[in-house]
């Protein structure tokens, strides 16, 4: 499990490890059952406090995302618990403002968005099957 | 000002009202702090705000002047074998004897401290890749900072006091360093209190902080409530504005023209407020970096954080 911490954009730690957490188990670089780092290890390795990394994994237990065994570990669900479909909205969300904010400087109307987003989806399933 | 303290049972450091000048100059004022037992305390503060001043009074080596200082309920000063007995100091430049071999100052520092643990500083010995036949002299910087932090750790402190112990050192050194600050308390729940103007290394691994600001205590607290409480808001305004516009409960304003970020410290809800009465929206919202927030209340004048302060910087 790779993670890269930054302290430069101000974005709490264990946050960003909540965050990189959920992507890479999004991504398919962990999978279900996969056992994450004992917290101690995680903290050497990316140089930040043993409670940071507590409090990161407290939250992925929360959310359902991750299971601590007794006397073991922490490992990734089996069973992953969907997003409410409100989260999933929020997530995406900011990447279309981004999108839109860029589409209106370059003077692209909405109806060429849409079509791009289209022809884009079209692209990557052909992909997919191949 | 005041900030929420522990309880004295939890608090391995009880400085209070602790003031001290040399000559006319006050360089520690009216300072409080509590430091919680198995806690990793990081104090920021730029040169000269009287950070080392601060440590010098926990060693005992200063006698408060006003205040009282406090550590494992002992005063230092009165009696500092009890109190030294417990601490592994690695100061800036740790001042080891040039003419000793590595060995040597092991079996040296060793002879101090009852509870030495010679497995453990062998360990440490092999680990930082001291030679133990080589003088101290000719060892590079960061080994002189590996050798100190040895002789710092090896009898397995209650609390740990590094006073900058970064300074100066190689991005691979610094790595050692903080290692070991994360290993003494992951291991065994001891305590750690540094110092360093390197606020990245004090964001990732301490949990209380502290920022000295000419000799006064500007904030102090859980690192997460701190910045849970700082957001930087920026506000666009309809018009240019030629100065910074007058924001209530800003610790800093700062920008140009039409766009204004704010850095705000526990006022968030009343900006939406604030801002529409100066016909402006905000446009962004920032999680506030350890660096933004010291540099706003750096900026502070010595009224306190409260009061209002402008830069254009």
């Amino acid at each position: 499990m790779q993670l890269q911490i930054s302290t430069a954009d101000g974005i709490p730690i264990y946050q960003q490890i909540v965050n990189q957490v959920r992507h890479l188990i999004a991504a398919g670089r962990l999978q279900p059952g996969e056992e994450l780092p004992p917290i101690r290890v995680l903290a050497e390795q990316l140089t930040v406090n043993p409670n940071t990394v507590a409090r990161a994994y407290l939250e992925l237990e929360h959310a359902g995302i991750v299971t601590k065994r007794h006397g073991s570990g922490t490992y990734v669900s089996e069973t992953r618990r969907p997003l409410p479909q409100r989260e999933k909205t929020k997530i995406l969300a900011k990447r279309v403002d981004a999108l839109l904010t860029e589409a209106s400087h370059l003077d692209i109307e909405l109806s060429e968005v849409i079509k791009l987003l289209r022809d884009r989806d079209g692209v990557m399933k052909a992909e997919i099957q191949k | 000002m005041k900030f929420p303290s522990p309880s004295s049972a939890e608090a391995l450091i009880a400085i209070t009202n602790l003031s001290r000048r040399f000559n006319s100059k006050t360089v520690l004022n009216d300072l409080s702090l509590y430091v919680p037992r198995g806690s990793v305390f990081g104090l920021v503060g730029e040169n000269g705000a009287g950070k080392t001043t601060l440590i010098k009074h926990i060693l005992g080596l200063l006698r408060a002047e006003a205040g009282s200082v406090r550590v494992f309920g002992i005063d230092p000063v009165s009696d500092p074998v009890s109190v030294l007995g417990r601490i592994g100091y690695l100061s800036e430049q740790p001042d080891l004897p040039g003419w000793m071999r590595v060995a040597e100052l092991i079996r040296y520092t060793q002879a101090f401290y009852p509870k030495w643990d010679a497995a453990y500083a062998e360990k440490l010995r092999e680990q930082f890749g001291l030679n133990p036949a080589q003088r101290l002299k000719t060892l590079s910087k960061g080994q002189q900072a590996k050798a100190g932090l040895l002789a710092a750790q090896a009898h397995r402190p209650d609390l740990l006091l590094l006073d900058e112990p970064s300074s100066g050192l190689d991005p691979l050194v610094r790595r050692d360093i903080l290692e070991a600050v994360i290993r003494t308390v992951a291991d065994e729940g001891r305590t750690v209190f540094f110092s360093s103007h390197l606020l990245e290394e004090i964001e990732r691994v301490s949990d209380h902080i502290a920022m000295l600001h000419e000799g006064k205590l500007v904030l102090c607290g859980p690192l997460d409530e701190i910045k849970a409480q700082h957001r930087r808001i920026t506000l666009r305004f309809e018009t240019a504005q030629s100065k910074p516009p007058a924001i209530t409960g800003a610790l800093s304003v700062t920008g140009t023209g039409k766009e204004w970020t704010v850095m705000c410290n526990g006022a968030r809800n009343e900006l939406p407020a604030i801002a529409a009465t100066l016909g402006a929206r905000i446009v962004d919202e920032h999680a506030a970096s350890l660096n933004d927030i010291f540099v706003a209340h750096a900026g502070v004048s010595m009224d306190g954080p409260t009061a209002q302060s402008q830069s254009t910087s």
